[in-house]
């Protein structure tokens, strides 16, 4: 029999011991510099300690009263996505030596994590096509505000303009962080096919000076966007092009951003092998031109020399950072999500060149299939024209909402009902398909969606 | 050939690449490819260019390597102070992987998603009664998007009574997170001296609060590891010009059980879930900065709130006056469930010896080097204490010498020169994780570096010598920085 807590090593015993060494009679009297008042007479009003077995259990029926279908039988996206994770990738994140390690600040002693970053940011500029990137950010929608704030630090309009075409949850994010610092945002909208028009993109910036345009390639509609012609738009005003992208996966076959004229790339990376749980910790990843390196915040990994020549990795232009700039760095992050990039790394080596671009063919492949199948359903129809990646939207012939509830309960879900984020889109539903569906079940949603009406 | 070792350097990814080589396969297509559905050439790429080719082998083998290069807490003592280095449990671990856990779309219908919304309940009411607070939000990523979070909430609150007001107060022992969140919150920064006990400086606030302060921002414990014993009358100071007081709660390990913010005048704080509550750091994160408000910030609370309705729970976006959302989702819900193990695997006996202990391990380093190392405050420490290179000024041995040597004996080093007003500083916090021996053996190794400064203090000044490498060129890094490998032949 011991006493004390599994998890605390010292026993009472050796606690009086440490105690009489230090010369303080009680436990207690540690705590004299705070007042008395201020001190708990009671135990914390919280359930009582478990054991682990009981700690197991209580959660694993927890996680039981979730009634989460196959992944084959969702077809769920918006932001986050259904992937394969080969198995290797949790296993080498659970290497001790990487998750429970702190921020390298000290790099004789990190250089798994720094190296680790410092391919991690290689591969993400080889995915988008820049220059630069940074050692990662929170999740996609804050990586696009931070994406936001650099370029106004660069250009001080005051004023951006959004395509309302991105993820609603991203504008949210971008307004709540906007708000307080005099930037405007400007929205524009889209063309027929559910594209943003880049027409209706110049007007907005002609109005007044522009910091950036803002677009998401593919849109939140899954419509792909016609990049190019907006980047034009941009070039003319003398706006920053930033690209949103949620579904990395997609720049396995799509054109980097970075080669059709964006100047920023900010998005969500969690699909690389980052488990959906239930929305986080995901990745945020940022990417841009060599001219906005001293305005980049968060994070950058450089390649260095120790006494002896070596070769080695060390947290570098740490000047922009909080830790020293105070209230006059590029940004207040610190804490980033420093092992969700670690696994976005290991994916993104194991699935490799020429995976990356199959598992980009497979995705595309199957959700043209489900368009096709969905959009000769009696009732339903395809909104918008415009080429796709792996989503795309579907008018149903009745409430989408109501239509999800109804088949969620069949152990199908059929995909995202846009009245959940917009007015006037009442039958819309937000479809997404992924190497996870089996074309068996694509047949069953198009079969299942055919009784609704 | 040189013969393979342990320090041998890891070849980069791009370097281990070979032509041809596959890692993946997957399931042969089952659909047609795509008819008039498929893409446009002008939308698509041929290859991404330099992308790795490896097998699963090397894979496995180079991210191994890389791995044994780095220190960690299950290895030893990794005392950095304000970072709260303490031991992950592992079964915690495994229960984020619970499929119903890991598998769960944040998209799914609510009433799919109970077990999530439940546990971030649970959460949310434990932590509540931890911090004495009325209620949580658990969405900010880490604990500067806490802060954030908070003065957002903060600036709603003085709007809806008219006036943001322009003024955030911060310690000059602050964290760099909290001017730079408060700046981009839209306030400026003041700072506030610390008095000679490292204390913020209570004649100085006093007379310095008017009505266009609209926070002050207090660290409790300070970045010294010592109480703010006068936080009641802080609290009184800034609330009598209308003012609101947040508690920027990264040291939350010192008094968990035996005081709680709620009770000291506290309007707001944060606290870092990869801190006290032991979900693990992962080398620079994912963390988790839930923050807790009193009755009267609760409207302001980010978009959705997690409401019980009878049996169910449920998402509320009805708020009109949220500040809206810092983040996409509902926060890093791995790290809730990590959190909320830890909380319930320790029960309240557990948590309170958590923080006695930590507290005593600290004493217990701080009684045995004091004598030894510069000790620049002498008031009670809490879960940390900070000693300086004072006493080594004439052999030129300073901190980062120190530091490195540490790393010789086989221990990460102390957080080092912070807070900044301490110079030379060494801010050493062991955590309740610490055995007595793993203490004594660190304090050990603090003395022998001692004692070689005095007698080689060329052998500190250039440690470590045991390390996979030795002390980086970091000024020259960032002088012409190279942040990606390029390809040889494009090196110009």
């Amino acid at each position: 029999m011991g006493d004390g807590h599994r998890y605390i090593p010292a026993s009472d015993a050796e606690r009086e011991a440490m105690l009489r060494e230090i010369g303080v009679a009680r436990i207690e009297d540690l705590f004299a510099s705070v007042p008395d008042a201020l001190r708990l007479k009671a135990p914390l009003a919280i359930d009582p300690a478990l054991a682990e077995q009981d700690l197991w259990a209580h959660l694993e029926s927890r996680s039981r009263e979730n009634r989460v279908p196959a992944s084959g039988s969702q077809f769920l996206g918006g932001g986050a996505y259904r992937h394969h994770a080969p198995a290797l990738v949790d296993h080498l994140i659970g290497r001790t030596e990487f998750y429970s390690s702190y921020t390298p600040y000290q790099p004789e002693i990190s250089q798994g994590t720094l190296q680790a970053i410092f391919e991690y940011q290689t591969l993400i500029c080889q995915l988008t096509e820049l220059d630069i990137s940074n050692a990662s950010m929170y999740d996609g929608a804050s990586s696009l505000a931070e994406a936001i704030l650099m370029a106004e630090r660069m250009a001080r309009a005051g004023r951006v303009v959004v395509s309302d075409r991105i993820h609603p949850e991203y504008l949210q994010v971008c307004r709540t962080h906007l708000a307080n610092l005099d930037i405007a945002i400007v929205p524009f909208g889209a063309r027929e096919d559910g594209t943003a028009d880049p027409e209706a993109a110049r007007r907005a910036l002609r109005q007044a000076k522009t910091s950036a345009l803002v677009l998401q390639h593919p849109n939140f509609f899954g419509c792909l966007e016609e990049v190019e012609a907006l980047a034009a738009a941009a070039r003319e005003a003398q706006a920053h092009l930033i690209v949103a992208v949620t579904e990395p996966v997609s720049l396995g076959i799509l054109k980097g951003p970075g080669r059709q004229g964006a100047d920023v790339v900010a998005g969500e990376a969690h699909s690389f092998g980052v488990p959906l749980s239930y929305g986080g910790p995901y990745l945020g990843f940022l990417a841009a031109r060599q001219a906005f390196l001293r305005n980049l915040p968060g994070r950058l990994v450089g390649e260095s020399r120790d006494v002896d020549g070596r070769r080695g990795y060390v947290l570098t232009l740490s000047t922009r950072e909080q830790h020293i700039r105070r209230e006059k760095a590029t940004s207040n992050i610190c804490t980033n999500e420093g092992l969700c990039a670690l696994i976005a790394a290991i994916f993104m080596s194991v699935v490799g060149k020429g995976g990356l671009r199959e598992l980009a063919v497979h995705n595309h492949a199957k959700a043209a299939y489900a368009r096709e199948a969905l959009g000769s359903v009696r009732g339903c129809a395809l909104p918008y024209a415009a080429p796709i990646f792996n989503e795309f939207t579907v008018r149903l012939p009745v409430p989408a909402a109501a239509a999800v509830e109804r088949l969620a309960d069949r152990g199908l879900v059929p995909g995202i009902p846009l009245s959940r984020y917009f007015e006037g889109m009442e039958r819309d539903l937000l479809v997404c398909v992924t190497e996870m569906n089996a074309r068996a079940d694509i047949d069953r949603l198009a079969d299942e969606l055919g009784r609704l009406g | 050939m040189e013969p393979r070792n342990l320090r041998e350097p890891e070849k980069l990814l791009f370097e281990l690449s070979r032509p041809g080589r596959r890692g993946f396969a997957l399931p042969p297509l089952d659909v047609p490819k795509p008819g008039r559905f498929d893409l446009d050439p002008r939308y698509t790429r041929a290859e991404i260019e330099g992308f790795p080719e490896l097998s699963e082998v090397e894979v496995v083998r180079h991210y191994t390597r890389l791995s044994r290069l780095n220190y960690a807490i299950d290895l030893g003592l990794y005392p950095l102070g304000s970072c709260t280095m303490k031991y992950n449990p592992k079964v915690h671990e495994r229960i984020a992987r619970l499929p119903g856990f890991a598998e769960a779309h944040p998209q799914l219908p609510a009433a799919a998603a109970q077990g999530c919304l439940r546990l971030m309940h649970d959460l949310e009411r434990a932590l509540c009664a931890i911090c004495g607070m009325d209620r949580f939000t658990l969405q900010p990523s880490a604990g500067a998007q806490g802060e954030l979070a908070g003065i957002m909430m903060v600036r709603a609150y003085h709007r809806d009574r008219g006036n943001p007001r322009q003024v955030v107060l911060i310690p000059d022992s602050a964290h760099g997170t909290n001017p730079a969140s408060a700046h981009i919150a839209g306030y400026r920064v003041e700072q506030i001296p610390s008095n000679e006990r490292g204390c913020v400086d209570l004649a100085v606030l006093r007379r310095r609060m008017a009505d266009d302060v609209a926070l002050l921002m207090l660290t409790n414990p300070n970045t010294l590891g010592v109480f703010e014993g006068e936080i009641r009358e802080i609290a009184a100071a800034v609330h009598d010009k209308g003012g609101l007081l947040y508690m920027d709660g990264a040291n939350l390990n010192a008094f968990i059980g035996v005081a709680r913010p709620g009770d000291m005048g506290v309007d707001l704080h944060h606290l870092n879930l990869h801190k006290t509550f032991s979900t693990p750091h992962g080398g620079g994160g994912p963390g988790a900065g839930p923050v807790g408000v009193k009755k009267h910030l609760e409207p302001y609370l980010p978009v959705p709130t997690i409401e019980q309705e009878g049996p169910l729970y449920v998402l509320n976006h009805q708020r009109p006056k949220s500040i809206g959302k810092v983040r996409s989702f509902f926060g890093n819900f791995g790290m809730f469930v990590r959190a909320l193990s830890y909380i319930r695997a320790l029960g309240p006996e557990g948590l309170r010896r958590m923080a006695e202990t930590a507290v005593l391990n600290a004493n217990y380093i701080r009684h045995r080097l004091q004598d030894t190392y510069h000790l620049p405050y002498t008031e009670p420490s809490l879960h940390e204490v900070v000693l300086t290179d004072r006493n080594l000024e004439e052999t030129g041995v300073h901190t980062l010498d120190i530091a490195k040597r540490l790393m010789d004996y086989g221990f990460h080093p102390p957080t080092i020169y912070f807070p900044l007003i301490v110079k030379g500083a060494l801010m050493i916090e062991p955590t309740e994780s610490e055995s007595r021996e793993e203490l004594d053996a660190f304090i050990e190794a603090m003395l022998k570096i001692d004692e070689e400064a005095r007698k080689d203090p060329e052998l500190v000044r250039t440690a470590p010598h045991t390390t996979p490498v030795r002390r980086l060129d970091e000024v020259g890094a960032a002088r012409s920085p190279v942040l990606r490998w390029v390809p040889p032949a494009r090196v110009s």
